[in-house]
């Protein structure tokens, strides 16, 4: 179990991260969410006693990182910079980490096969491609068979058989009641892997739910509405307290706040004439952003409309809709 | 399900088949024995060390022996005088190089490659990680430079045998010893500094310049100040241990002088510790 408790990082002036507090519990896979700079490393790094934090604490089965006297076998972790010295091959980056722990010499080539890199044991790491160091990670951080493992964004630079792998990894650790803590900056990731989620923007806790109940919560419907008869539909729905803004083609509305089947029903009762009625899926990517849009730390514009014919108009046409979704909820 | 699907993907870990026990001294001892001994640089470092040490033990006798009639009385005097001095020196002066580099890169290089995260993961007690690094290190620099210093001393004891009989008195082997304990506490003074530092270019950079710049420029300074500041630079302190006499302008005995290159490097331990514990890795 990882008890984080008024977890405060300042580095001069920023403040990376703000007065946080989450329990990471066992026996399921708890997400870590946030968008690039939101402080998620940075809590990683101060859960394991690498970083000194400013206030609070952060323990491991009640104790700080530094006080376990065999940490590899409490905690595993893969951090998201490469730690290791390219010079050395792999066999001997593990052997050593085992030695420092008396982790017997055959674990090593245990957790190198386990993870695809029995082949390439005996070959230097600097060689190695973006994956196969996440793999050497990940290797590290179950060498030692942990209780708790913290992983910082494990599936970048996987190729999707690795995602998928590392997924399955992480599910069966999680079942056989291991504590499990993986940070993502890709909620559709989250949604397929984790059960819980703490999600934080500029340092700050935002969430800290199951997934489940974070959807519920986060991503309320939207339907796009096309309707001869604008004004008056626009009149009607707002008289039931729903919001609505023009969608940006071909004036389109879109309706938050409500449902496909209880706009279609107030048509009906007002004799006003539908062209279109479609929900919109509000996925968990969008809830996401929706609660993290104001937080990240590198808190970008939308994409502006490119021309016609353009490479990426699709994209670009895409990207937008979702802003607007999102600005329709803001108002 | 997950039964099934957890024993095939996790490893089968066997009862105890991870090990058991702490972190302890002895085993961090091990495991920075393996980091020393699985790295290029370490090789290419010592075996430098162990070509250039002899090399230049031979060439300047050798030099020496061939030029001996034009050699001006003083040349001659001073190979007299200390002839173990005169043969150990050259060796020292650039042997020493190749341990001062290796030195920076054992602590700095975990910096500049960031496995000093997966180090400390496995051994949050920094102070005694730092210590157990240490002292391998000043035991391996301790060893190599022994033989080499050895090795140099016969080497330049043949080339000047037509000139002077060099013997090997109870009193002198302090010199060639020297060279070995000089060389292990250079080691440990540049790991030091590599870790006080962070940073590989930097700290060679620091420790070249303090070997070959500061320690000779430091004598031109006139006066009693000239003369403390030049016997108590470390390197100058730690390096009369090879000299049979110590120069006019050095202030202790070549044991007091190493004693002072000690006390230099203890205080800079401890202040690395102090600092390893406090920052961020």
């Amino acid at each position: 179990m990882i008890e984080v408790k008024d977890l405060v990082k300042k580095y001069g002036d920023t403040t990376a991260v703000d007065h946080l507090t989450f329990t990471v519990e066992p026996g399921r896979i708890t997400g870590f969410l946030g968008p690039n700079g939101a402080g998620k490393s940075t809590t990683m790094r101060l859960i394991l006693g690498l970083d000194r934090p400013t206030s609070g604490t952060a323990f491991i089965d009640g104790k700080p990182y530094r006080e376990l006297r065999d940490p590899l076998r409490y905690v595993g972790a893969l951090l998201e910079a490469r730690a290791v010295h390219g010079g050395r091959t792999a066999f001997n980056h593990l052997l050593y980490l085992a030695q420092t722990q008396g982790v017997p010499k055959r674990r090593v080539g245990e957790v190198l096969d386990l993870v695809g890199l029995g082949p390439v044991a005996g070959k230097r790491t600097k060689g190695f491609s973006l994956g196969m160091g996440q793999r050497l990670g990940i290797a590290a951080a179950l060498l030692a068979d942990p209780q708790i493992l913290i992983l910082d964004e494990p599936v970048n630079g996987l190729d999707p058989e690795g995602i998928v792998w590392i997924r399955d990894l992480l599910k069966a650790l999680a079942a056989a009641g291991r504590t499990v803590f993986v940070s993502s900056h890709l909620m559709n990731e989250m949604a397929v892997t984790a059960e819980h989620l703490i999600v934080i923007g500029r340092g700050r806790l935002q969430a800290d739910m199951p997934v489940t109940q974070f959807i519920a919560q986060f991503s309320d419907t939207a339907v796009l509405v096309r309707t001869p008869s604008a004004l008056e539909f626009r009149a009607a729905v707002e008289g039931r307290g729903w919001k609505v803004t023009p969608a940006p083609q071909d004036g389109s509305l879109i309706v938050t706040g409500s449902t496909a089947e209880q706009i279609g029903e107030l048509a009906a009762e007002r004799g006003l004439v539908l062209h279109e009625l479609t929900p919109q899926r509000a996925s968990l990517e969008e809830a996401f952003m929706e609660l993290t849009r104001e937080s990240g730390e590198f808190a970008h514009r939308p994409v502006p409309p490119m021309r016609a014919g353009a490479p990426g108009t699709p994209v670009a046409e895409e990207s937008q809709t979702m802003q607007e979704v999102s600005d329709g909820r803001q108002q | 399900m997950a039964a099934s699907s957890s024993s095939s993907i996790l490893a089968p870990v066997a009862a105890d088949g991870a090990g058991t026990g702490h972190a302890h001294f002895g085993r961090l001892l091990l495991a920075e024995w393996t980091k020393l001994r699985s790295v290029r640089s370490t090789y290419w470092s010592l075996i430098l060390l162990i070509i250039v040490f002899p090399f230049f033990c031979w060439l300047f006798p050798y030099l020496t022996v061939a030029n001996w009639k034009q050699a001006s009385a003083t040349q001659q005097a001073n190979l007299m005088l200390d002839p173990i001095g005169q043969v150990m020196a050259p060796g020292q002066y650039l042997g020493q190089l190749s341990v001062a580099v290796l030195g920076v890169m054992v602590s700095a290089s975990e910096y500049s490659t960031g496995m000093v995260r997966s180090t400390l993961l496995a051994s949050p007690h920094r102070v005694r990680m730092l210590a157990a690094k240490s002292v391998v290190f000043f035991l391996l620099v301790l060893v190599i430079g022994e033989v080499v210093s050895f090795a140099g001393f016969f080497i330049g004891r043949q080339t000047l045998k037509s000139l002077i009989t060099v013997n090997l008195n109870s009193g002198d082997i302090r010199q060639v010893v020297g060279g070995g304990l000089y060389l292990a506490m250079l080691g440990l003074f540049a790991l030091v500094l590599g870790s006080l530092i962070r940073h590989v270019a930097g700290a060679i950079t620091g420790i070249v310049a303090l070997l070959l710049v500061v320690s000779g420029l430091i004598s031109l300074i006139p006066g009693r100040t000239g003369k403390y500041l030049y016997t108590y630079e470390p390197t100058n302190a730690g390096f009369a241990i090879i000299a049979k006499h110590v120069p006019d302008n050095f202030l202790l005995s070549p044991w007091e002088g190493y004693g002072v290159f000690a006390l230099w490097t203890a205080v800079l331990w401890v202040l690395a510790a102090w600092l390893l514990e406090r920052r961020d890795a």
